[in-house]
């Protein structure tokens, strides 16, 4: 990767302008959809759709706007790390939660949270 | 002398403007302030990473008092921002795009203003439109905070104001990036009227985008978060 400045001239990719356009569309288009799921009934997967919505929002910003698709592998891990290290925290917090016998209402996070105590 | 004689041949070569002698090449500079600019994101991502993580838990604690929170909120404010933010990230991406592809100042700093303008439009509607509205409801965590106007609420008025610090905090938290954010893009700005970048060298710009777009993401989560998951179709 650090070698297409060789054959672009440039350091670093340059990513098409038509490129920029579709992800902006895309990021509007999951805006407007976010938005307008929340106004219909789906019981839990209402927060399912939201979280999936936005991390795919996320992907596409990291990705493109963020020039992680073409950026180096130790910059990957880099960022890969610090989602892992933030998975660390939300996993151990929950499981000190969860073991305490709080009363915690199963219908929260689209019952993400129940379904995490009949795994473990 | 080895020393003097190779350090005059290494002076003989072009560089660009902005190439810090201690890397090899540009190409190795540019990647080394990516690699520290996300190293510093990391920790951003831990910083906002613990309210998220609070927020989820007191979420499954005291779900009723968060979702009358959530429905407290106006929706078409969290929704016209997100859309000011994801522009404002374009037009910041295209800042950056200018500058790789040698285009002049002048596009350059156009480009940044705009981005500009969009983040203190973002602030704008914020302050003077959503906090004010939150303050006249009195939604507003304190000794102001409309209890006894909501009776509705009963038992679960504390988790309703609980719902509003996370609320405050947390938008609050990323309001602040956005004002560095800004005070970055100003220096953008003056460094590019300078013509202190190329087509060759540009990581100011490149690693100021990296923050504005992370600023960005981290809005991308707080607006389904509070706004939306309380069920707008309950309202």
């Amino acid at each position: 990767m650090a070698l297409m400045s060789e054959h672009t001239g440039h350091t670093g990719h340059v990513v098409p302008v038509s490129t920029y356009v579709l992800v902006f569309l895309a990021l509007m288009v999951g805006t407007a959809l976010t938005t307008g799921v929340a106004y219909i009934d789906l019981g839990r997967w209402n927060t399912v759709v939201a979280l999936t919505i936005a991390v795919t929002k996320m992907l596409l910003v990291v990705l493109f706007f963020m020039h992680v698709k073409y950026a180096t592998g130790l910059t990957r891990i880099v960022i890969l790390a610090g989602f892992f290290w933030l998975g660390i925290m939300i996993t151990l917090s929950l499981s000190d939660e969860l073991t305490r016998g709080w009363e915690i209402n199963p219908a929260s996070w689209g019952g993400i949270i129940p379904f995490l105590l009949h795994i473990f | 002398m080895s020393e003097m004689a190779a350090h005059g041949a290494h002076e003989a070569h072009a560089h660009p403007p902005g190439f810090a002698h201690q890397f090899e090449d540009v190409a190795q500079q540019k990647e080394a302030g990516t690699l520290g600019m996300w190293a510093f994101l990391v920790t951003e991502i831990l910083f906002f990473g613990g309210m998220f993580t609070a927020y989820i838990i007191y979420r499954s604690l005291h779900l009723a008092g968060f979702i009358t929170g959530s429905h407290l909120l106006e929706v078409k404010f969290g929704a016209i921002n997100t859309a000011v933010l994801i522009c404002s990230s374009l037009t910041m991406a295209l800042a950056i795009r200018s500058a790789q592809t040698g285009k002049g100042r002048g596009q350059i700093i156009w480009w940044l203003v705009l981005t500009m303008i969009l983040g203190a439009m973002f602030l704008g509607f914020k302050f003077t439109f959503e906090w004010r509205h939150d303050y006249l409801e009195h939604i507003v965590p304190g000794a102001y905070f409309g209890f006894e106007n909501r009776p509705e609420w009963g038992a679960n008025a504390p988790y309703v104001q609980m719902f509003m610090c996370f609320y405050f905090f947390m938008t609050g938290l990323h309001a602040i990036h956005m004002i560095v954010g800004l005070g970055i893009l100003t220096v953008l700005v003056v460094m590019t009227a300078r013509n202190k970048f190329s087509s060759e060298y540009y990581n100011p710009l490149e690693i100021s985008g990296l923050y504005w777009h992370f600023v960005d993401i981290v809005w991308i989560f707080l607006f389904p978060l509070l706004y939306l998951i309380g069920g707008l179709y309950k309202r």
